[in-house]
């Protein structure tokens, strides 16, 4: 019955592209958390500062992050061309999604973070201030435990927004679920193969969110 | 203990030096509840901030226990502040963590106890301020009382000198607010803590405070034992606070005074003398009508107190005040 409704679909391929788009997931999340959780941290730490070189590096980064994220993801993807060659020695096909991935995810991300800390009681702080803390015990033992579940809902968002960027990534090589609805659904006119992408991806997205949900959930005791 | 020399703190706000607080000198002692009483923007946060040095000052010096804590770098600041508990309004407890694992984390943050230490302590913590059994409870899940006793268990872990209230108990209920008292008392009892608390309610500083500072526009106006402040008020704002605790308009009262004839005198008594049958026995000899116009029995700390208004009639007046100012009571002649 399948075979009848999607006569064009060839599952081999469509078993190859998941996988693509999972790898390009995968891969860009991880460095997107390891770059985006510090450049968080540091955006809501010298937001809140009120000495000048720290209003002075919080308006620089700040003015980075609305730059990178004011492109259009697929002018990004070009614009790195260059610099994705001399990170990844490539700059098409799988590996040479990744960076542009990461930099269009991570100054989202850190926003995000930042918004996050943000939403944790000054009250907290000070009272971990007042333990005689240092600076990195106040973010590690109180700032992160206790955004955590902002965090989880961060990353979340980010895993999403990443779902759809690597539709984009076909444009140079990357290959993944987006790129095949491209060129099978619409350059073939082989909607079937479109259609089963789009449930794909969106089962894909509803596993992401669900499981950010309950992450939210299991780390919030307010 | 705690000595404040001339310290002040500005701030700067839109391009203007706001002064928080006026140059200060303050002396507290070791071993005794320390009130400040003031309403919101008199400056008492920042004073109590200036202690732990949450807040820097602007000038001046803090000693405590004659050591300069206004010279102090970052990790001597971090060690002075182990010996300085701090609670606050709103507790500030880690919502992430348990009960008991906030009451451990100033042991975890100094990183000098093994954990059977730590358990060992926070047990010991948790019996004292009677919550045992949520031990294992997330802050959410308790009362705000509950709450506050965490945030006191978790302040006397690294067994400070020196604990810092914050309105401690401004967002409880009055049950619950003379339950955290009580044990506010018993702490500094059987500790020796010295506490510093800030209020804006004179019942707090009447109920636990041996002295108390009154705070104004950035300035202390009065201060001394409470007993006195709280009793014979000199400053306008120490006398709002006052007849605020005792339920009394002046306005009303000064009617209500039109309304009788005779000599108006206040009569106060402490201790032993409050429950003295003094009034009877003068008004049998000096043959004078009394009729109370306004009273209040009760106790500051532990020491009973009485404060009456009455207006005097008849008989021989200037007997029955040579009786009274014999007898160990307070009296003003207010008319």
């Amino acid at each position: 019955m399948i075979e009848e409704l999607m006569p064009n679909v060839y599952w081999p391929e469509i078993w190859e592209a998941s996988l693509d788009t999972l790898l390009m997931l995968g891969g860009s999340m991880l460095f997107t958390v390891i770059l985006g959780l510090p450049l968080g941290v540091l955006l809501f730490l010298s937001g809140q500062s009120d000495r000048p070189a720290q209003r002075t590096l919080y308006n620089a980064i700040s003015l980075l992050v609305n730059i990178v994220r004011s492109l259009p993801f697929i002018i990004l993807l070009i614009l790195m061309m260059p610099l994705t060659g001399l990170l990844m020695g490539t700059k098409v096909g799988l590996a040479g999604t990744i960076p542009p991935l990461v930099a269009g995810a991570t100054p989202f991300f850190a926003r995000l973070v930042e918004t996050a800390l943000r939403e944790v009681d000054r009250g907290i702080i000070e009272a971990t201030q007042a333990m005689g803390a240092t600076t990195s015990q106040i973010i590690f033992r109180a700032l992160l435990p206790e955004a955590r579940p902002g965090l989880w809902a961060a990353a979340t968002v980010t895993a999403i927004t990443l779902v759809s960027y690597t539709a984009m990534a076909g444009l140079v090589g990357g290959g993944g679920l987006g790129d095949l609805a491209v060129r099978y659904g619409y350059h073939r006119y082989q909607p079937d193969v479109m259609w089963l992408t789009v449930i794909l991806l969106l089962v894909l997205v509803q596993l992401l969110q669900m499981s950010g949900d309950r992450l939210v959930a299991r780390f919030s005791h307010k | 203990m705690i000595e404040f020399e001339d310290v002040y703190k500005t701030y700067r706000a839109a391009g203007r030096e706001i002064a928080a607080l006026q140059p200060t000198d303050l002396n507290i002692r070791a071993g005794e509840v320390f009130g400040l009483i003031g309403h919101s923007g008199a400056g008492k946060s920042t004073l109590l901030r200036l202690i732990n040095r949450l807040e820097e000052p602007s000038g001046g010096r803090i000693r405590v226990d004659g050591e300069d804590v206004t010279a102090l770098d970052d990790a001597g600041l971090r060690r002075f502040r182990r010996q300085v508990g701090m609670i606050f309004q709103h507790f500030n407890l880690l919502s992430s963590r348990t009960v008991a694992e906030n009451v451990a984390m100033p042991l975890q943050l100094a990183g000098e106890s093994s954990r059977a230490q730590i358990d060992a302590r926070v047990a010991e913590l948790l019996a004292r301020v009677g919550l045992e059994a949520h031990a294992k409870s997330y802050p959410a899940q308790l009362s705000g009382g509950q709450k506050q006793r965490v945030g006191i268990a978790r302040a006397l872990a690294t067994q400070p000198k020196i604990l810092l209230c914050d309105e401690a108990t401004s967002a409880l209920d009055p049950q619950t607010t003379a339950q955290v008292l009580d044990l506010l008392a018993r702490i500094n009892r059987e500790l020796n803590l010295t506490i510093v608390l800030i209020t804006h309610e004179m019942d707090v500083i009447r109920r636990v405070c041996d002295r108390v500072a009154v705070l104004d526009g950035g300035s202390v106006v009065e201060q001394g034992p409470v007993s006195d402040v709280f009793l014979h008020p000199q400053h306008p704002t120490t006398r709002r606070f006052v007849r605020e605790a005792e339920h009394v308009d002046e306005g009303e009262q000064n009617d209500d005074f039109q309304h009788v004839e005779g000599r108006i005198v206040r009569l106060t008594f402490k201790g032993e003398a409050t429950y003295a049958p003094l009034l009877g026995r003068i008004a049998r000899e000096s043959g004078i009508d009394y009729s109370i116009l306004a009273g209040r029995i009760d106790r500051i700390r532990e020491m009973p107190y009485g404060q009456l208004t009455l207006a005097l009639q008849g008989g021989d007046q200037t007997l029955a005040l040579q009786r009274l100012e014999e007898a160990e009571v307070t009296l003003e002649v207010l008319r």
